[in-house]
Parts: C-alpha cells; sequence; structure tokens
C-alpha cells in the first residue's frame, strides 16, 4: 500500500514537473517569436552572410590590374608580355614608363607593376639570365603574394614553351596535380560551410545571452527563482528554443548552400544534424554563462562578440590557416568550439562521413559544452544564494 | 546657458558607459587583447605544413625529392604513408593538407631522360591554403627538374625580381594592424550609440529627457558626442599601439588621419543613433548594430579586396563608412597618400554622418510627437 503511494506521488511529481517545464518551454518560446529582433538574426542575417559569402567574399584572385611597361621592343619581350596579357590572372594595362603607374599603385588603381627592362635581352646574350621586375603593392600582403606567384607562374609557363620549342623535348618532370573535394577550387565551397557555424554562433551565443542578461536586468530571473522550477530547469528551459531556433536556422542554410550556391553535399543529414546539436551544446552554453556572469546587456553582447564571434572568425581555421599562427594563438584556438565544428562541417559537405574525425569532434565539443552548463549553472545558483 | 545643460547631458552620457568598472573594463581590456591576438593570428599565410610522401621508388631522385622538401622552411613535417589507402585516410581526415605520390619508376625515367611523373594531392576544403602550398611544391620539383637538365639544352631561363612598394618584407602585421584602427571604432561605437536611446526607452527614463528643459537637437548632440570621445580613444590606443609595440611606419600626416577620422566617427555614431532610435529594447539595438556590423566588416576590403566582389555588389560597398577609412588609414600609415586622395575618402564619410545623423533627428523627432 505504502509503496504504491510512492509511486503514484512520484508519478504525480514528475507529471507536475513535466508540465512546469512544458509551460517554461511554452514561455521562452513565445518570447523568441514574438521579438522581431530573435528573427533578424536567426534568419535575415544568415542570408546576408550566406550572399556575402557566396558571392562577395572571394578568396580567388581574378583578374588582378596590373601596369605592363615594357621597355624592349625586341620579339622576346613582346613575346613574354603577349603571354601576360593572355593570362586569365591578370587584367593588363600597358605602358611605356613605370613613372606612368607609380601614382596608381600609391592610389591602389593596380595592384603592382611588371617591368620587363631595357637590357631585358642584352643581359641574356651575354649569358646570365635576363630579368623581370615586379613591383607589387606591399600594403595588401596577400594580393601581394598572389601577384607574385601568378607572375612566376606565367614567366614559369612561358619558359617551357620557349624551351619545348627550342629542344623539342619533353619535360623532365611532369607534375600532376589533383585538388580533391573541390577540384574547381571555388573558395564558396568551403566558405558557405563555414560561414553556417558563424550563424550558430549568433543564435547560440550572442542571441541567449542577450535575453538571459534582460532578464536579469529586469529581475525576472529572481522571480523564475522563486518558483518551484530549479536552475537545471530554468536553464534547460531557456536554451531549448534557441536549440531549435539554431537547428532551424542551420537548416535554412543548409538548404540555401546546396539549392541555391551549389555547395556539394556528400555527407549524411544524420551526420550533419549530429554535429550541429553538438556544437549548439558549448555555443549555448557559453551564452548562458556570459549571461549569468555580466547580468547586463551591452556587457554580454561585448563579451559574446570577444568571446564567440570574433574567435569563430578569426581562431577557428575559417579563414585562416591555424598552423600559420604563432604557436601561443594556436594554444588559444583549442578552446575555441569552432574550431572542433569548422573542419567536420566542411567534410560533411564536401568529403562525405568520416566518422572518425566527426566523433572526435563531437565529443571534445560536448565535453566543452558539459563544462560550460556546469559553470552557468553554478554561476546561477551562486548569485541567487 | 545651452552650454551647462549640454555638458550636463554629456557627462550623463559618458557616466551611464563608463560608471561601471566592469563596462570601464570592457571598453579597455578586451580590444587591446584583440589587437593582439587577432594581428597574429589573421594571417592568410602558409606556414608550418604538414605533407604525407607515398614513395613507391626509394630510388635517388625521390628521396632527392624528398629531402629538398624537408629542407624548405615552409615545411613541418613529412611523414611516409606505404599505401594509397592510407593516404587518402590522412587526407580525409585532414592530418596533412597535401600528400606526394611518387610512382616506381620515378628516379628510372629520370635516369633514361623520359619524363617522370609525379602526382601532388591537396586537400580542396581548404583551397586557399592548398594552392600556396600546391605553389611551393611546384617550385621545389621545378628546381629539380631544373638540376635533372643541367646541361642539356635549354630554352631561355628569365629570373623574377620581386620588390614590395610600402612594405618591404610583406609583413603580415602592418596590413592587419591598420585595418584593426578602423575595425575596432566601428565595433565598440556603434554598439555604444545604438544602445543609448534604446536604454533609455527601456529604462522609461526617455521621458524624463523628453520633458527636460533640452533641445531636440541638443540631446542628439549630447548623444553624439560621448561615443565619439570614446571612438577617438580607441583610435589613439591603436595607432600607438601600431607604432611602438608593432613598428608600423606611420608614412603620412597625422593631422590628415584625425582630420578624416573626425568625420568616420560622425558616420559611425549616425549609423548607431539611426539603429537606436528604430529599436524599441536594448536588445533589438544590439542586433541591430550586429546586423550592420558583420557586413560591414566583410565588405569593406578588409579581408578581400573589393575588385574581386561581383560588379553588383561593389555598389554596396559606397554605403559602407568602413570602406572608405580601410584606404585613410592604410594610406596614411604605409603609403603617405596626397591630399586629395584623403579628401576623396572623407568625402563620402561626411555624406554618411549627415545622411544617418539627420534620418536619426527625423526618426526621433517623429517619435516624441
Amino acid at each position: 500500500m505504502s509503496t504504491m503511494n510512492l509511486a503514484a506521488e512520484r508519478q504525480a511529481r514528475s507529471t507536475g514537473r513535466g508540465r512546469r517545464f512544458a509551460a517554461l518551454v511554452r514561455k521562452e518560446s513565445l518570447q523568441v517569436m514574438r521579438d522581431p529582433s530573435s528573427i533578424l538574426i536567426a534568419f535575415v542575417l544568415p542570408l546576408i552572410l550566406l550572399v556575402i559569402f557566396g558571392y562577395g567574399v572571394s578568396l580567388d584572385a581574378t583578374r588582378t590590374r596590373i601596369g605592363l611597361v615594357i621597355e624592349n621592343s625586341t620579339p622576346i619581350a613582346q613575346d613574354l608580355a603577349a603571354s601576360f596579357q593572355a593570362s586569365r590572372y591578370f587584367d593588363v594595362v600597358v605602358g611605356r614608363d613605370r613613372r606612368e603607374f607609380e601614382e596608381d599603385l600609391v592610389l591602389g588603381r593596380i595592384r603592382g607593376i611588371l617591368v620587363i627592362p631595357a637590357n631585358f635581352v642584352e643581359e641574356g646574350a651575354g649569358g646570365g639570365s635576363p630579368q623581370l621586375q615586379i613591383i607589387v603593392d606591399g600594403s595588401d600582403p596577400n594580393t601581394a603574394n598572389f601577384v607574385q606567384n601568378y607572375a612566376q607562374g606565367v614567366v614559369g609557363n612561358w619558359m617551357a614553351q620557349r624551351a619545348a620549342e627550342v629542344t623539342a623535348r619533353t619535360p623532365p618532370i611532369v607534375v600532376e596535380q589533383r585538388f580533391w573535394f573541390n577540384p574547381e577550387l571555388a573558395s564558396r565551397n568551403f566558405l558557405v560551410p563555414g560561414s553556417i557555424a558563424i550563424v550558430m554562433t549568433l543564435v547560440g551565443t550572442l542571441l541567449t545571452s542577450l535575453v538571459v542578461a534582460r532578464e536579469w536586468e529586469r529581475g525576472t530571473m529572481e522571480a523564475m527563482m522563486a518558483t518551484p522550477v530549479t536552475a537545471a530547469e530554468l536553464l534547460a528551459g531557456k536554451i531549448l528554443p534557441y536549440f531549435i531556433l539554431g537547428l532551424a536556422s542551420m537548416t535554412l542554410c543548409v538548404l540555401i548552400a546546396v539549392f541555391v550556391f551549389g555547395v556539394p553535399f556528400r555527407g549524411s543529414v544524420l551526420a550533419l544534424y549530429a554535429l550541429s546539436a553538438s556544437f549548439l551544446m558549448p555555443a549555448l552554453g557559453q551564452g548562458l554563462l556570459i549571461s549569468a556572469a555580466t547580468k547586463n546587456q551591452f556587457l554580454a553582447s561585448q563579451l559574446a562578440l570577444l568571446s564567440a564571434f570574433l574567435p569563430a572568425f578569426l581562431l577557428s581555421g575559417f579563414l585562416f590557416e591555424i598552423a600559420s599562427m604563432p604557436r601561443i594563438i594556436q594554444m588559444v584556438t583549442v578552446i575555441v568550439p569552432a574550431r572542433y565544428f569548422i573542419p567536420s562541417l566542411q567534410s560533411v559537405f564536401l568529403t562525405g562521413d568520416i566518422w572518425p574525425m566527426f566523433l572526435q569532434s563531437i565529443g571534445v565539443m560536448l565535453f566543452m559544452g558539459t563544462l560550460m552548463f556546469l559553470l552557468a549553472a553554478r554561476n546561477t545558483r551562486k548569485r541567487i544564494a | 546657458m545651452w552650454w551647462t545643460r549640454l555638458k550636463a547631458l554629456i557627462v550623463k552620457e559618458l557616466l551611464a558607459v563608463l560608471r561601471d568598472p566592469r563596462s570601464r573594463l570592457i571598453l579597455v581590456g578586451p580590444p587591446i587583447v584583440q589587437l593582439l591576438v587577432f594581428s597574429y593570428a589573421a594571417t592568410l599565410e602558409v606556414k608550418n605544413v604538414d605533407v604525407l610522401v607515398l614513395d613507391r621508388d626509394a630510388g635517388k631522385w625521390s628521396q632527392e625529392l624528398i629531402h629538398r622538401i624537408d629542407g624548405a622552411p615552409t615545411f613541418r613535417s613529412i611523414t611516409g604513408v606505404d599505401s594509397l589507402a592510407e593516404l587518402r585516410n590522412g587526407i580525409d581526415r585532414q592530418r596533412a593538407i597535401a600528400a606526394i605520390h611518387i610512382g616506381p619508376t620515378f628516379s628510372r625515367d629520370i635516369a633514361a631522360g623520359r619524363s617522370a611523373d609525379v602526382q601532388i594531392i591537396l586537400d580542396g576544403r581548404r583551397s586557399n591554403a592548398s594552392q600556396i602550398v600546391a605553389g611551393y611544391l611546384n617550385q621545389i620539383v621545378n628546381g629539380l627538374a631544373a638540376d635533372v637538365t643541367a646541361g642539356r639544352p635549354a630554352g631561355p631561363t628569365v629570373g623574377v625580381v620581386p620588390r614590395n612598394w610600402f612594405n618591404p618584407n610583406l609583413n603580415f602585421q602592418w596590413f592587419m594592424v591598420p585595418n584593426l584602427v578602423a575595425a575596432v571604432a566601428l565595433l565598440i561605437g556603434l554598439v555604444v550609440t545604438a544602445l543609448s536611446i534604446a536604454r533609455e526607452r527601456e529604462l522609461g527614463t526617455f521621458d524624463q529627457l523628453m520633458v527636460s528643459p533640452l533641445r531636440t537637437h541638443e540631446i542628439l548632440i549630447g548623444k553624439v558626442v560621448p561615443p565619439m570621445m570614446i571612438g577617438a580613444f580607441h583610435l589613439t590606443i591603436y595607432i600607438l599601439a601600431a607604432v611602438f609595440v608593432f613598428g608600423v611606419p606611420l608614412r603620412g600626416s597625422l593631422i590628415m588621419l584625425y582630420g578624416s577620422g573626425v568625420f568616420y566617427l560622425l558616420s559611425v555614431v549616425g549609423v548607431g543613433l539611426f539603429i537606436s532610435a528604430l529599436s524599441m529594447t536594448q536588445q533589438q539595438a544590439i542586433l541591430g548594430a550586429f546586423l550592420f556590423m558583420v557586413p560591414a566588416m566583410l565588405l569593406s576590403g578588409f579581408a578581400t579586396p573589393i575588385e574581386n566582389m561581383p560588379g553588383w555588389l561593389q555598389p554596396v560597398t559606397f554605403a559602407n563608412p568602413l570602406r572608405y577609412f580601410l584606404v585613410i588609414v592604410k594610406g596614411v600609415f604605409l603609403k603617405d597618400p596626397p591630399f586629395s586622395e584623403v579628401l576623396r575618402n572623407t568625402v563620402p564619410l561626411a555624406i554618411i554622418a549627415l545622411v544617418t545623423l539627420g534620418a536619426a533627428a527625423w526618426l526621433f523627432r517623429r517619435r516624441m510627437e
């Protein structure tokens, strides 16, 4: 009899908890849907970002404008000049005097000046190799590097062609290059998946930290604490709507990436959702932690920007290679959740399911998420006591 | 008289941001950390590259090729693999960005004067970095090829002598730090301003401000000046750090930089105030500021040159204050641009400021009635 009572009581308590939790989730969901700014961040900003990454931000140097000065009018110099003009990497403006272009370089109208000097052939005839000079705008080292490399490439091809004409021999070593997963070398194919991680960081961390910070600011968080709801339920109820919002926003992005931008999708939907759900854990946990620690919307927004958004952008391998960074900064990237998410997400799109890699990322992200939640829960309880 | 009123409002606005010690900290600490971390992190250089080698030849020339790659400073590690499956697995799991596959007849082909094949496999998921790695590997192979053919008749060899103006060693920080000088003022200025009216509205103090003797334009000036002061403070800190910590040369005129900086800050504050006037809550203001800031950063020429963007997108960048100020900051630091060039990029800033501040004032008045 008494055991039956106990069981009934336990059941009553658990349904009570279920109802309480459902009410909490409903309240939070309504709050999300009523505020146009959450929709703006979850659906409009992703669209803008995808368009920018799909069309605007391209790391592929296409037709860089350079000035070409031909101080030497021998046929061989003309031939070399012609191969620059034919190159698809350069948009060539021809001039006679390098001073014509110097001002253009200062004003950024051209990115480099290529000079075929007057003594180009004489040096060659004298036994030394003829020299070509390239002046590039070092104020943008990336473009400067591209211009240098492509110029070397054009000269290399030109030499190989001339050599073939002179000796009619096969070249000694033939290099065959294969770019796996992305043979057309479209930077869009890895930027668009990467930007999905940025969008999820915004929804997970920025939006969550703002909403919860506002509750603290207004004192409604304390009011919630006074109800029978436990801290764990409260936090879970807070993040569930944002978890769903994050996945919805991700789904929208993936559909656009695949059907509008034509990014290949070679992995499985299961892997996509498993990875995304795991990434949302540390993202949401961080949002909660920031709000519990600051209790102020301005501070929360700045902290979210600095600790989540910018690292996801700059320290995740999204745009910049982690291996190229100084060692200290490489160590900092270890605690950036996006660092584990982005390579796996790019693989789901471009390579396929590589479960050993995915499981490792998922493990690390879930661990980070748990840690953040524990810290957030501790912070929440402590503040109230 | 109006001046005392205005001063009181400016002091009050500054206090609203600076009163809280944590706010003070967040306005000073993170921007400096940001400068240190991001100026070193944001590099498109490729260093410390790991490669895999499947050497099925193990002859004299394949050893020589591996040796040369090992000796190149760009490469950190070379890992030998025994099978194509192992190679594929290594690339799939991103253990290495590139793999070199040397066929069994490589050395024999070279010795016999036939053309020898070598295959380079690259991770296209990181197509930007892998293209650069491919460039390095090709250079090494071409060097080897040149030595193989040494003594045989060949075509002309042309040397390319590169010269980098404005930044002779292509030092990345010289590029990044001036960029960050412009970006930080946007990052902070925008949010501080966007919050100013929205906060008062949310807390209900906006009505109190309305019934005070302050005139509308005085309230606006009071809202514009404090964020500009904060922005100017950040500009100064970053310029000092650029010169004294990072050793970026300051070749142009500091007066021109600050002169156009005033208009830049005005335009940033104008955008922030406009967002603030539109928003009902602080959350909307912050998210609205983000909605402007993220595209503004990406479409400014900061990460990628504007001329690489498609033609229909380029006009969008005309409304972006960061675009113009980036040209000025980078120019003044590295190039010493003529006054006309600075002016050409300052006029659009003044126009953006005029339009956004005007629109904010109009919204502000309309809300009041």
